[in-house]
């Protein structure tokens, strides 16, 4: 339906696969903490090979919706979720295992957490709880993750030292790696570039646009720009409100249907 | 242009005395330290000797050594910590890692903290009800290592506790959103970097349960054991009560035998200490975030 239209990644073969059910269908999606509302009866679609961005100021439900993804209402007594979440036509809270379901998607902090592990056991913590123990299996993942996310030049000679004391950059990278070591069939980034460096922002963002022919990649940025330079689409968050879904280079063009979006996009508010 | 105002010149007066306030208070808690380990160190320093420190006392305690009290107090510190350590580290874990914020964690840890405000000699008292009468344990090492091992429970919650929960909670969040269970996270993550806190509490534990009097005069410690224990069921002297005996009921003890005693006494507790340091110490060399 879109295809075409979603300016540059149109030309990419690996792009946004509009014409097949969607990997991510939520329905009604309203999340509350102890009873204060912070998502309240969003509806979208995601696609497979999908860069979806999610803008919106603070406050706005970005963080909550990504995690009730990962159902981590789970370890947080106080979250609260209504409505369906399904991915691959499933839904999640009908999962039997929902660490198996945790274990398929990736998640990006926007503060970078490098585990108080090495460089190698962060990347290996999650091949290992698969249950992978043969040295050379572990060493094949922790590069090929480490190189994915452009982070493998730095650290190869330091392998064994601490993931927790590398440069922020570095950590933000680490936890990529990580991420994809799980070897996800969904990325969810919070934010990512919030305490990284510009140069670190455009290598990472780089590493998505690469990522996106392998998985699907849900983006809650707080800069606009960012959502510009990446998404094939653009969902538009406001107190707790999906305001509305868009092509990105659309909402950007001022084709905005709501005049909220377009005041948020040009700056004259959030 | 940059003068001072009268404001400015007043809280710089209210700040410098402020300090030498403080200062004084710091200096008045360190004078009370440094007389008695000076007092003990001048008047038991001539007691000990290696027939003091390896030899049971002889002549009703007024000759011979204090190796019984020593053998026995390293018995009871042991036994105790086998019991509380397992049960205070799993009972923090649950509070800290697993339990809901509901009244019944609530009452949990207020009971907890009641436990920590009970008198040593109620703990006593209870120990003798519960373990040497209702199980009938006898008074024994056993049962004045468990009454021991209630009292410093809270000790060990408390700082197992709080050494878990300085580990960020980010980490907990990134390892559950790779799908591990909150037992992976806790072993792989939480607590291989609160180990050393915990150590720490648990060294606390030793040289408080090193130093009590109350909670095993009733329950398992003697005056005078002419025999090292040989098993928990047995009797033994033990170093905080034996400074009570000989300062107190026996008589003709010399003088400088009790001191030697009380100076034994704090050199153990003041070697946990400084080991309970030394820990700080490398935790803080260690720290990994």
């Amino acid at each position: 339906m879109v295809g075409a239209a979603a300016g540059g990644a149109a030309a990419d073969v690996s792009g946004p696969r509009y014409d097949e059910p969607p990997v991510i269908e939520v329905r009604d999606l309203s999340i509350a903490y102890g009873g204060r509302p912070a998502l309240r009866g969003v509806n979208l679609d995601v696609h497979r090979h999908e860069i979806f961005g999610i803008i919106g100021p603070a406050n706005s439900g970005k963080t909550s919706f990504l995690r009730a993804l990962n159902r981590m209402e789970t370890f947080n007594a106080s979250m609260e979720v209504r409505g369906s979440v399904s991915i691959n036509g499933m839904n999640i809270r009908d999962w039997r295992n929902e660490y198996a379901l945790r274990s398929r998607i990736g998640v990006v902090f926007p503060l970078p957490v490098g585990l108080p592990l090495t460089v190698y056991e962060n990347v290996a913590f999650s091949p290992r709880l698969r249950g992978i123990r043969k040295k050379a299996e572990l060493d094949e993942v922790v590069e090929r993750c480490l190189t994915r996310a452009a982070l493998w030049d730095e650290v190869k000679d330091r392998l064994d030292s601490l993931g927790s004391l590398l440069s922020g950059g570095q950590q933000q990278r680490l936890t990529i790696a990580r991420a994809l070591s799980q070897e996800p069939e969904l990325l969810l980034l919070d934010e990512f570039s919030i305490a990284v460096d510009p140069v670190t922002t455009m290598r990472i963002e780089d590493v998505l646009r690469e990522l996106r022919s392998e998985l699907t990649i849900v983006m809650a940025t707080n800069l606009v720009q960012q959502a510009r330079r990446l998404a094939d689409r653009t969902a538009f968050f406001l107190m707790g409100e999906l305001v509305e879904i868009g092509v990105t280079e659309d909402l950007f063009e001022r084709e905005a249907k709501d005049e909220r979006t377009t005041g948020y996009i040009e700056g004259r508010f959030g | 242009m940059f003068a001072a105002t009268p404001l400015n010149r007043r809280s710089h007066r209210t700040q410098s005395l402020a300090k030498a306030v403080f200062f004084l208070m710091t200096v008045a808690l360190v004078v009370p330290v440094l007389v008695i380990v000076g007092t003990l160190a001048v008047k038991g320093g001539p007691a000990i000797s290696w027939e003091f420190l390896f030899t049971p006392p002889r002549d009703f305690m007024t000759a011979g050594g204090i190796l019984p009290a020593l053998v026995g107090t390293v018995w009871l510190v042991v036994v105790a910590l086998l019991a509380s350590v397992p049960v205070g580290v799993a009972a923090a874990l649950y509070l800290s890692e697993y339990a809901p914020d509901n009244l019944l964690t609530r009452t949990i840890n207020l009971a907890i903290i009641n436990l920590a405000g009970v008198p040593s000699i109620v703990h006593a008292l209870f120990g003798v009800g519960a373990f040497v009468l209702f199980f009938g344990i006898g008074a024994s090492i056993l049962a004045a290592s468990l009454t021991l091992a209630v009292m410093t429970l809270p000790v060990v919650i408390v700082a197992t506790r709080e050494s878990l929960q300085a580990v960020p909670h980010a980490f907990r969040e990134a390892c559950w959103n790779m799908g591990a269970t909150r037992w992976q996270t806790i072993r792989k993550v939480v607590l291989p970097n609160s180990v050393s806190g915990i150590l720490t509490g648990v060294i606390l534990e030793v040289s408080r349960t090193a130093g009590e009097t109350a909670p095993i005069m009733f329950t398992g410690a003697a005056a005078f054991v002419a025999f090292l224990p040989e098993s928990v069921f047995d009797q033994t002297m033990a170093m905080s009560y034996h400074l009570y005996y000989i300062a107190t009921q026996a008589t003709d003890v010399p003088e400088r035998t009790t001191y030697g005693v009380a100076l034994v006494l704090i050199a153990i507790v003041l070697l946990m200490n400084a080991v309970s340091i030394g820990f700080r110490v490398y935790l803080r060399g260690q720290k990994k975030w």
